[in-house]
């Protein structure tokens, strides 16, 4: 069997976190790791809906120690907590927070005794061929798809995104995160990639500009600041001042190239994007002030297979389809030209159209329906969905709530249109320019 | 539910309504400002807001009125419950 460790840090006493402005060695992470293990329930998968960063650390520290599996649904709607259910019924929740609503048995985050300096002290080793996590995308049918993680691939990619990010090994730089542990960039690029490169992790997910930059001033140097378009363009827009950081890092949508510019400017150092995907974990990373093109992680190759591309290599074990439109140009490079028609990204949440419009015909009362996705006007703002409805006897905050049920807030329609019929042709298809034509009419008739 | 955060200064309708407008015209939300009651939650089954609207919002009001929001501080959890809270927030912390 052949294994990893699971961290890198060089001794007990480096710094794996940053909490409330105070460090957290190896030696007190392992010691907490393992009192967490001790009280985990017997249930063999777990939803760790910790907003804690490091307390999610913990949790997933102590789920891959006694061989359970950490479940990373895109959303925790009622609607979805019950798939997750179906999917893994002997699924628990571990939360840090006393308001926590998900309806599953609940494994409250202890308090941890203090740590004895004595206490022994090891690094585990993982068989690279454990189940780690299951992400899941949304499918088409509404029904979430589930994607395998190992830790041999978790450990390979977040190594290669730090080679390809330009950050050393066991170099002491600290990563602030405003995404959720819970997102699979959010997953890779604040948590385990600090455990495997022998870096920290800020606990905090900032949420407001001026969090973000008390998060950062709360750290020393090097730091690296994880973020995604919506909070790098109002960071930007707040005009503050910032500590001194030596690298930003943007996915979940591309950025236009002028805030890439100025956020350079801004931070005096450069802004590297990922590209990646639930299925694939990050693939890609580039400049986007110096180069338009993508750098494949090194090992990964791109196939182009019918209509789309596929990669495979590296940490991804077997061919697995990207869906977005990809243009290969060179050995090992790309040009992205935006998504797939059914897939629709709103602030890094990806959901097929298919698999939303499936939902929204299984509402009682919904007659027929369709979401529309606008095209992308203002790159830099944050585009929402539109949908059709015919639904006579429904009102739109009784559907609205149902639709609640299932998906994201992100997703929900705005505007939501009640209309008499789709403009459905001959074959019963919805032509895109037709559904496009209907939500236009519908929407000035609403706002004159 | 229980207000256990009451800023010191209350909020006048006024201000309010200003400050629906401002969000309106932010998220391109299709009501009119007196369509927003001041108790109604801005989030989930109320205005159906969430956190990229937030964050949005939150810049708006931050310009508009010179002041800062972070989510760190007591008051802070409590501000975007609604738009009275919101209102009451910016009467109190207003620089301009």
């Amino acid at each position: 069997m052949s294994s990893l460790p699971l961290l890198s840090h060089a001794t007990p006493e480096r710094i794996i976190a940053w909490r409330a402005g105070c460090p957290v060695t190896l030696r007190q992470f392992m010691a907490e790791v393992r009192q967490l293990a001790a009280r985990f329930p017997a249930g063999g998968h777990l939803l760790n809906m910790c907003g804690d960063r490091y307390r999610f650390s913990v949790g997933l520290a102590a789920a891959i120690l006694t061989g359970k599996v950490s479940l990373l649904p895109s959303t925790h709607t009622p609607g979805v907590v019950r798939q997750i259910k179906v999917f893994a019924p002997d699924v628990f929740c571990l939360t840090d927070s006393d308001s926590c609503t998900v309806d599953l048995p609940q494994s409250r985050y202890p308090a941890m005794a203090a740590v004895d300096r004595d206490d022994a002290f090891s690094i585990p080793e993982i068989d690279v061929a454990q189940r780690i996590a299951v992400v899941f995308t949304s499918g088409s049918t509404g029904t979430p798809q589930p994607h395998v993680k190992t830790w041999g691939g978790l450990v390979r990619s977040v190594q290669a995104e730090a080679s390809c990010l330009g950050l050393l090994p066991n170099s002491p730089c600290i990563i602030v995160g405003t995404v959720p542990a819970q997102h699979m960039y959010g997953f890779e690029s604040t948590v385990l990639m600090a455990w495997s490169n022998g870096y920290a992790f800020c606990s905090d997910q900032p949420f407001y500009p001026a969090d973000i930059c008390k998060a950062l001033a709360a750290v020393p140097a090097p730091r690296v600041l994880v973020s995604s378009p919506a909070h790098l363009r109002t960071l930007l827009d707040a005009e503050l001042e910032l500590p001194e950081v030596s690298l930003v890092v943007s996915a979940t949508a591309p950025l236009s190239i002028r805030i890439a510019q100025d956020i350079e400017a801004l931070c005096r150092a450069p802004l590297m994007e990922i590209y990646g995907s639930t299925e694939t974990g990050l693939i890609a990373t580039r400049r986007p002030t110096q180069t338009a093109e993508w750098q494949l992680l090194s090992g990964i190759k791109l196939a182009v297979k019918g209509e789309g591309v596929q990669a495979c290599g590296g940490h991804v074990e077997t061919w697995t389809t990207l869906n977005d439109v990809i243009e290969p140009v060179a050995e090992g490079k790309f040009l992205l030209h935006g998504r797939i028609a059914d897939l629709v990204n709103i602030a890094g949440k990806r959901h097929s159209l298919a698999s939303l419009n499936h939902l929204l015909n299984t509402i009682p009362g919904v007659v027929d329906g369709a979401f529309y996705m606008p095209d992308d006007t203002d790159h830099d703002r944050i585009a929402r969905l539109a949908a059709c409805v015919v639904a006579p006897g429904l009102d739109a905050a009784r559907l609205l709530t149902a639709l609640r049920e299932h998906i994201d807030p992100v997703f929900l329609p705005r505007p939501l249109l009640f209309v008499d019929a789709l403009p459905r042709n001959g074959t019963g298809k919805l032509p895109r320019e037709a559904l496009q034509a209907l939500v236009k009419a519908q929407s000035a008739r609403a706002s004159g | 539910m229980q207000d256990n955060h009451k800023p010191a200064a209350a909020s006048t309708a006024a201000l309010q309504l200003e400050v629906a407008e401002l969000m309106i015209e932010c998220l391109n939300l299709e009501i009119t400002a007196d369509q927003i009651a001041p108790d109604a939650p801005l989030y989930g089954d109320g205005l159906g807001l969430d956190s990229i609207d937030v964050l949005e919002v939150a810049l708006v009001v931050s310009k508009h009125y010179g002041l800062k929001l972070r989510a760190d501080s007591a008051d802070n959890q409590h501000t975007f419950n609604s738009l009275r809270s919101l209102s009451d927030f910016i009467a109190e912390q207003r620089t301009r």
